[in-house]
């Protein structure tokens, strides 16, 4: 079989709408990836042993176990449970929780960074938890960061094909969809691909560019 | 009341067809990870930008776009594989590519003086890398190496979506057949858990060994 140039120009509006659908879902699991992953660094520091350790076991098992059979289990097993969430949703908590669980080794290594004094200080003028990490710790540990977290937004995107998965439909099933409609793989396969491709490049030179703003304030 | 047994057999099964994948695709993906990993630090300007090709193409598509390609485009090149071979042809060259990197960089970070020393002792280039270099980047890479590992290993769930018999593939057959979606899917959960922890468990003896004798020097 040929690559069919029109065929190609035919189907490019279809996988560009997917694709909007796409940036979307990263944009928005990624929110909730940055937030919970805060979240979980926070609460495996906590004192008690009885948040810290099942907030641990829970981060090691959503790692530990692939986003595919999460996303089932959300998107067949909660609505079981009464939980009735629609596919893009169901997606984004599957997409944002996984993740969440690697932005918290993130944040945790920033927040590692943050030098013992500053911890002391805060003691010393009498500061409560809550206030030692909004105003001390976290403003220090999480702009260095930054690069790290962005790599992750990066992973993330490369992800959303599983997502056809469950239904939605994102740039991946656009192109399942347009394949099985004519029988011609090539095409939609490999556009694809380079969209892909094309979105990765020009996210490695927002990278550069972010390593280069925050990067020195890992030192 | 349903039969479980034949279920569970089923399950193991498809536990089996992932184990399977994850051990052929971890040997392809050393091997690549190795090849270009060296190719990108060749004297050789071709085979450099060959490997940084490679490794870029590989790191900018996701596994999902990737695995598709080789089953359903391939074909019509003329060359048709078994869903199990394009599987393990996928993951391997996609975390051969992540773990490319991991090779460049624990080799880098062997310090400048080893490489002026075999040069002075007049090594070949092949008994400095067997005997110096290897020896001492090869402890470095093996964590993150750990962790490709599992992350190839969740990936294999993709392979249930080209209709491989995997884990999660059969057990998307017994929600069918039975209806009951929380019994498979926590039931894979656990098993996919347990086989991530018996990878970091063998890397972390695996390192112990390796860095056997290396006490002094690091």
């Amino acid at each position: 079989m040929e690559w069919d140039w029109t065929f190609a120009a035919e189907i490019t509006p279809v996988l560009l709408e997917g694709l909007k659908l796409t940036l979307l879902i990263t944009l928005l699991s990624a929110i909730v990836a940055a937030v919970l992953g805060l979240v979980f660094a926070v609460a495996r520091r906590a004192q008690s042993p009885w948040v810290a350790r099942p907030v641990t076991f829970l981060v090691e098992f959503i790692r530990g176990t692939p986003l595919l059979v999460q996303l089932y289990f959300i998107f067949y097993v909660l609505p079981g449970a009464g939980i009735l969430l629609p596919p893009l949703v169901a997606g984004v908590i599957g997409m944002g929780l996984h993740y969440a669980t690697y932005t918290a080794e993130v944040y945790r290594a920033g927040i590692e960074n943050v030098a013992r004094g500053q911890w002391e200080a805060a003691r010393a003028t009498n500061l409560t938890t809550r206030q030692t990490w909004a105003h001390v710790i976290l403003p220090q540990a999480v702009p260095p960061m930054i690069p790290a977290l962005a790599n992750y937004l990066i992973a993330l995107f490369k992800e959303t094909p599983l997502l056809s998965a469950i239904t939605v439909l994102e740039m991946m099933n656009q192109a399942k969809l347009v394949a099985n409609s004519s029988y011609r793989y090539i095409e939609p396969m490999t556009l694809v691909g380079v969209f892909f491709l094309a979105m990765s490049l020009v996210s490695v030179v927002l990278l550069r560019w972010l390593e280069h703003r925050f990067g020195r304030l890992a030192k | 009341m349903t039969d479980w047994s034949g279920y569970l057999t089923l399950i193991l099964q498809g536990a089996l067809v992932t184990a399977q994948l994850t051990v052929m695709g971890c040997a392809l993906a050393l091997v690549a990870a190795f090849v270009a990993g060296l190719g990108r630090l060749a004297p050789f300007a071709p085979l450099r930008w060959l490997a940084t090709v490679y490794i870029e193409f590989f790191r900018g598509t996701s596994i999902f776009v990737q695995l598709f390609w080789v089953y359903f485009v391939l074909p019509f090149a003329g060359i048709t594989l078994s869903p199990l071979m394009a599987g393990v042809l996928a993951l391997g060259l996609n975390v051969g590519a992540y773990g490319a990197e991991v090779v460049r960089g624990a080799i880098l970070s062997v310090p400048k003086d080893q490489y002026e020393a075999t040069i002075a002792l007049n090594l070949t280039r092949l008994q400095r890398m067997r005997h110096v270099i290897l020896p001492q980047a090869v402890p470095l890479m093996l964590p993150t190496f750990g962790n490709n590992a599992i992350e190839l290993l969740k990936a294999t769930a993709v392979v249930s979506l080209i209709s491989l018999s995997d884990m999660t593939f059969q057990a998307q057959v017994v929600r069918a057949q039975t209806g009951n979606t929380l019994v498979p899917f926590l039931a894979i959960l656990i098993l996919y858990f347990a086989m991530a922890s018996l990878i970091s468990y063998a890397v972390r003896l695996l390192e112990r060994r390796m860095t056997r004798g290396l006490d002094g020097v690091r």
